[in-house]
C-alpha cells in the first residue's frame, strides 16, 4: 500500500471519528447503566426502531451467549421498545429522533458510543433480527471464543449475514414475542454467494442469497452486501465505515485467508423475513431512510405484492452451526 | 518414593490452586512459581489460599516472558527448592497452572516407580525435526536474541537478518549438541540435580540466556549429558497449532480427554468447569476407565491445522478467499465441458447421461438463461438460473455449482455463442476436462433458415470466438485437460473418441459403448461451407470438408446405429 493511500485512509478514519463525536449531540440518555461495565465484559451495541416484538428473545439469546451489557440507540420507536429497554437491568439506552440516514445508517451513533464505552472490550454490533452463530456455540460460551481470539492475537471476527426465511408465504405464520424466530424462518440458501474483494478497504464483498435470487434477479449488482465483521476487540481509534461491513484501520478487515487456508468465522442468522416484514417494508419505504435511496425496500415492496415466497426446492433447513460449517458458509479455522 | 510437581503459574490462579490441592492431596509435594507480572496483592492472596496445604512451597519469582530466559530461571529455582525441601521426591514433573491431571495421581506415581531411572523429556536434535515455526531452528542457538519477539518485533527481525548477513555464529559451550522438545518434562532427581549442580552451569546458563525460546532447549540439551535413560516423549498431552501456540481444551473435549493415555493435559480453558470437575476427583469417585485412543485427539488437532493452512479445495467463503494461484484447486471436483457435441449429435445430452451416469447440463453459459439439466430453474444450493446473476460473477457461479454438487460429477455444454468470460478460468482449472469439436457451431447455422448475409456475419463472429478459446486451451499456462478435434477429424471415427471421453468420466465401471448418439444429417454441409468461402468468409476450424464427399454419390446404406465390432 502506498504512503499516499495510507495517509488518505488515515484521514478518512479521522473524519469518521470526528463525525461520530459531533453526532453525539443527536443522542439523549434514557437509561445509562454503563457504570456496571466490568473490565472484561463483552458488550453489545445496536440501533433499532420499532422492534419491540423481537426484543424479549433477542436479549434471552445474547444473555445466554455471555454478553454482559447492552448499549442501544432507539431511533424514535413508537411501539414501546424504549420503555421495554429502559426496564432491562443490563441495558443502557439512548434516544434520538434524528435522521437514521444522516447518521450514516446509525454508524455514527454507534461509533460514538463505542469510542466512549467500548475501549478494550470485545464488542458485538448486531441488529435485533441478527443472531450470532460461531463455531462450537452450542458448547462454548462467547467468552471462550474471545479468549481464544485474544490468545491468537486476532482482533476482528467475521460473520456473514445469512438470510433466513419461512417455507411458504412470509405472512403465513405470526410471530409471538419471546418466540425463537428460527422456528418460523428456518430455511436458507446454501450455495449461491458471490464474492469479490474491495480494493479500497481490503474487505470481501459478498452478495447473493435469497434476496439476490428473488428480488435482484436482473440487477445483481444492486443486491445487498452480506459480509459483516460484527465482533471486534474495540479500540477508541477504530471506526466502522459502512454498517458493520468494513472498518478502519484496514487491517481489521483481513478476516479471510489469502493463501488457501481457512480462518475461523461465524454467521449472523438474519431473521428479517417474519410476518412483520411486508408491513415494515412499506413503512421503511415511506420513510426513505435506507441505503441507496432505499433501493432494497423498493424492490421488496414491488415483489412482495405478487408472491411473498422465498422458499425453493433447494432451500436448506437450519440445524446447527456444524451444518453451516460443512456447507462451507463458516469455518472452525484452527480452533478445535 | 513420590513425584514432585513444579508448577509455573501466571493466570487463572484459582484453577492453579485447585490443581495444586489435587496434587498435594495425593501426597505429591508442589512447588509453585508465580510470574512477577502477577500483582503483589493477588500473589499474597494466592499464597494465603494455599496456606493450609502442607506440602506446597512458593519459589523465588522471575519475570516469565514467552521465548525468554525467565521461564528457565523460574524452573531452576523451583526445582532447586523441590530437591532441597523434599527428600522423598524421585521424579520432578514440570507442569503449568493450566495443566490438568487426566489420570489418578496414584497411577502416575506407580508408573514412575516402575521406571525409577527413566527421564521423560522430549528431546531431538535440531537438524532432524521440522517443528519450528518461523524458520528459526539451528539459528536459535547460534545467534543472539536480546530483543523481545512480542514487544519489539521489528528490532527482533532486523537483528536476526543482520546476524545472518554478517554470518554471526556462536559456539556451543563444551561442544554440547543442541536438542529441542516440549517444555513439559519429568526428570529424575539424579538427572535434575546433575544439571543444577554442574560446575559448568554458569557457562551453560550464560549461553542459554541468549538462546531463542530456551525453555524448549535448556533441559532438553543438558539432560542428554547426564541421563541414564532418556525416553524422548512428554507425559503431558499438548497439541500445537500452526503458529506454535498450544491448542486449548474445553468442556466439549471431555470424552476425548478421557480416551487419552497421557497423565496430564494442557492447556485447559480456565472456565472449563466440567473438565475440572470431572478430572479433579479422588480415585474412588473417578469415572470409569475407557479404552485409551490417543489417535483420535491427534486426528482432530492435525485436521484443524490442515484446515487453517490448506483449507477445503474449491471453497470460496467469507474467511477463505485465496489469491490467484493459491486456491489449492480452483474448483472442488473434476467436471467436463463439451463444446460442439450437442451441435453435432441430436440427442447428445440424454445419451451422455445414460452412458456415464453423470449430471449433464445444457449450455450453462447460454445468453438467455442458465440451462440446467432437466430444465430446472434452480439447482443445488439454491443457485438460480438467472443469466444476469451468473454473468455478474461467472467464476463464483462455476465454483459454487461444483461445490454445491460435491459427490456428483457435472458435465455441461459450452460454445462460442455462450458468455465467454468464464473461458479463462476454465482453461486454468486442473479439474476441467474440456473436449472441443472445433467448427461444430456451423451445423446449427447450416440447418437454420436465415438470410445468408446474416449467417455469414454470425459464422465469422463465432469462428473468431472459438479460435480464441482454443488458443487459450493450447496456451502453455493452461491447466485444464483438453482434447481438441476439428469437425472433419472427429466424424471420421466418432465412436473411438466418444469411448475415450466416456471412459474418463463414467461413474460406473468403464464398459463398451453399446449405443451411439445420433449424428445430425450432414448432407450438403460441404456445400454450405463452400458457399461461405465463396462469400469471402473462410471457415477453417472444421477442417477439410470436400464439397463432393457428402454429395449423395455413395449408395446410402440403411440407417443403422454405429456399432463397434470386435
Amino acid at each position: 500500500m502506498s504512503v499516499a493511500k495510507k495517509y488518505r485512509l488515515r484521514l478518512q478514519r479521522r473524519r469518521w471519528l470526528i463525525r461520530a463525536v459531533r453526532r453525539r449531540r443527536d443522542l439523549s440518555v434514557v437509561a445509562n447503566r454503563t457504570s456496571q461495565i466490568r473490565k472484561r465484559d463483552i458488550l453489545l451495541f445496536s440501533t433499532l426502531r420499532n422492534e419491540h416484538i423481537r426484543l424479549p428473545y433477542f436479549f434471552e439469546y445474547y444473555r445466554e451467549l455471555g454478553v454482559s451489557h447492552f448499549l442501544i440507540v432507539d431511533n424514535d420507536s413508537t411501539d414501546g421498545s424504549r420503555e421495554y429497554l429502559a426496564e432491562q437491568p443490563d441495558v443502557s439506552v439512548w434516544h434520538t429522533a434524528k435522521s437514521y440516514k444522516r447518521a450514516r445508517y446509525g454508524v455514527d451513533w454507534l461509533n460514538w458510543l463505542q469510542m466512549r464505552h467500548a475501549h478494550g472490550h470485545w464488542t458485538l454490533v448486531v441488529d435485533p433480527d441478527e443472531f450470532f452463530v460461531y463455531p462450537f456455540c452450542d458448547t462454548r460460551p462467547l467468552r471462550a471464543l474471545t479468549d481464544w481470539l485474544d490468545a491468537s492475537s486476532i482482533k476482528s471476527f467475521a460473520a456473514m449475514l445469512l438470510d433466513m426465511y419461512p417455507k411458504g408465504r412470509l405472512d403465513a405464520e405470526p410471530y409471538h414475542p419471546g418466540q425463537n424466530p428460527l422456528e418460523i424462518t428456518s430455511w436458507f440458501d446454501a450455495g449461491n454467494y458471490m464474492i469479490t474483494k474491495n480494493p479500497e478497504f481490503g474487505n470481501l464483498w459478498i452478495q447473493g442469497g435469497p434476496r439476490a435470487r428473488v428480488f435482484f434477479r436482473d440487477t445483481p449488482q444492486k443486491a445487498p452486501a452480506l459480509n459483516k465483521i460484527p465482533l471486534v476487540k474495540w479500540d477508541r481509534r477504530y471506526t466502522y465505515v459502512s454498517s458493520t461491513h468494513n472498518l478502519l484501520p484496514r487491517g481489521l478487515n483481513q478476516v479471510y485467508d489469502e493463501w488457501g487456508g481457512e480462518k475461523a468465522s461465524g454467521v449472523l442468522l438474519h431473521t428479517k423475513f417474519l410476518n412483520t416484514f411486508p408491513e415494515k417494508a412499506v413503512e421503511e419505504l415511506d420513510r426513505g431512510q435506507h441505503y441507496a435511496a432505499s433501493v432494497e425496500y423498493r424492490a421488496y415492496a414491488k415483489q412482495l405484492r405478487d408472491s411473498p415466497e422465498l422458499w425453493c426446492k433447494w432451500s436448506e433447513k437450519y440445524i446447527n452451526w456444524r451444518q453451516l460449517e460443512i456447507l462451507g458458509l463458516m469455518s472452525k479455522g484452527n480452533w478445535a | 518414593m513420590t513425584v514432585g510437581i513444579v508448577m509455573l503459574v501466571h493466570t487463572a490462579l484459582n484453577r492453579a490452586e485447585q490443581v495444586a490441592r489435587h496434587w498435594a492431596a495425593a501426597g505429591c509435594p508442589v512447588v509453585i512459581h508465580v510470574d512477577v507480572n502477577v500483582g503483589r496483592k493477588t500473589y499474597n492472596d494466592f499464597r494465603q489460599s494455599l496456606h493450609d496445604v502442607d506440602r506446597v512451597r512458593f519459589s523465588k519469582r522471575h519475570r516469565c516472558e514467552w521465548g525468554t530466559w525467565g521461564i528457565v530461571a523460574a524452573t531452576q529455582s523451583a526445582a532447586e527448592l523441590m530437591l532441597r525441601d523434599f527428600d522423598d521426591v524421585r521424579h520432578v514433573y514440570l507442569a503449568s497452572g493450566s495443566c490438568l491431571p487426566l489420570r489418578p495421581v496414584e497411577e502416575l506415581i506407580a508408573y514412575l516407580n516402575d521406571r525409577p531411572r527413566t527421564d521423560f523429556i522430549e528431546s531431538a536434535t535440531t537438524a532432524d525435526v521440522p517443528w519450528t515455526v518461523g524458520g528459526l531452528d539451528s539459528e536459535r542457538f547460534t545467534m543472539r536474541f536480546p530483543f523481545s519477539w512480542k514487544r519489539h518485533r521489528y528490532l527482533f527481525d532486523r537483528y536476526v537478518s543482520f546476524q545472518r548477513r554478517i554470518k554471526y555464529k556462536r559456539k556451543m559451550p563444551n561442544g554440547i549438541v543442541p536438542h529441542m522438545g516440549s517444555q513439559w518434562w519429568c526428570l529424575t532427581r539424579h538427572t535434575l540435580s546433575a544439571i543444577l549442580e554442574d560446575p559448568d552451569r554458569g557457562k551453560y546458563d550464560r549461553f542459554f540466556r541468549r538462546v531463542w525460546i530456551p525453555d524448549e532447549s535448556y533441559f532438553q540439551t543438558l539432560a542428554r549429558l547426564y541421563s541414564h535413560h532418556v525416553e524422548s516423549r512428554s507425559l503431558t498431552l499438548s497439541k500445537f497449532d500452526f503458529q506454535g501456540k498450544p491448542h486449548i481444551f474445553y468442556d466439549d473435549h471431555l470424552q476425548l480427554l478421557r480416551r487419552s493415555d497421557c497423565f496430564v493435559a494442557r492447556k485447559i480453558w480456565p472456565q472449563a468447569t466440567r473438565l475440572y470437575r470431572a478430572f479433579l476427583t479422588d480415585e474412588a469417585s473417578a469415572m470409569k476407565r475407557t479404552e485409551p485412543n490417543p489417535g483420535k485427539i491427534d486426528r482432530i488437532f492435525s485436521r484443524a491445522v490442515e484446515r487453517r493452512t490448506r483449507g477445503r479445495p474449491g471453497l470460496y467463503m467469507q474467511s477463505r478467499f485465496p489469491n490467484w494461484g493459491w486456491e489449492n484447486g480452483m474448483t472442488c471436483a473434476p467436471y467436463s465441458v463439451f463444446q460442439g457435441f450437442a451441435e453435432l449429435f441430436e440427442d447428445f445430452e440424454p445419451w451422455l447421461t445414460r452412458a456415464t451416469g453423470t449430471r449433464v447440463h445444457g449450455h450453462l453459459f447460454a445468453p438467455g438463461r442458465v440451462e440446467y439439466a432437466g430444465g430446472q430453474d434452480v439447482i443445488n444450493g439454491a443457485l438460480p438460473d438467472s443469466a444476469a446473476i451468473r454473468d455478474y460473477n461467472p467464476r463464483s457461479f462455476l465454483t459454487n455449482l461444483i461445490w454445491n454438487t460435491r459427490g456428483e460429477r457435472q458435465c455441461f455444454q459450452f460454445g462460442p455463442a455462450d458468455a465467454q468470460k468464464i473461458g479463462t478460468d476454465l482453461a486454468q482449472d486442473p479439474n476441467a476436462s474440456i473436449a472441443v469439436i472445433t467448427g461444430a457451431w456451423a451445423v446449427p447455422l447450416f440447418n437454420t433458415n436465415r438470410n445468408f448475409g446474416e449467417l455469414r456475419a454470425e459464422a465469422a463472429r463465432l469462428q473468431k470466438i472459438e479460435s480464441k478459446f482454443v488458443e487459450r486451451l493450447r496456451a502453455p499456462s493452461a491447466k485444464a485437460r483438453s482434447r481438441i478435434w476439428s469437425m472433419a477429424e472427429f466424424i471420421e471415427a466418432p465412436m473411438e473418441s466418444l469411448q475415450n471421453l466416456t471412459d474418463g468420466i463414467a461413474t460406473r465401471a468403464p464398459r463398451r459403448l453399446t449405443e451411439a448418439p445420433k449424428m445430425v444429417d450432414l448432407t450438403g454441409f460441404g456445400h454450405f461451407l463452400q458457399n461461405l468461402k465463396n462469400q469471402g468468409m473462410h471457415p477453417y476450424l472444421m477442417g477439410d470438408f470436400p464439397v463432393t464427399a457428402d454429395t449423395p454419390e455413395r449408395p446410402r446404406r440403411q440407417p443403422k446405429p454405429y456399432l463397434v465390432q470386435k
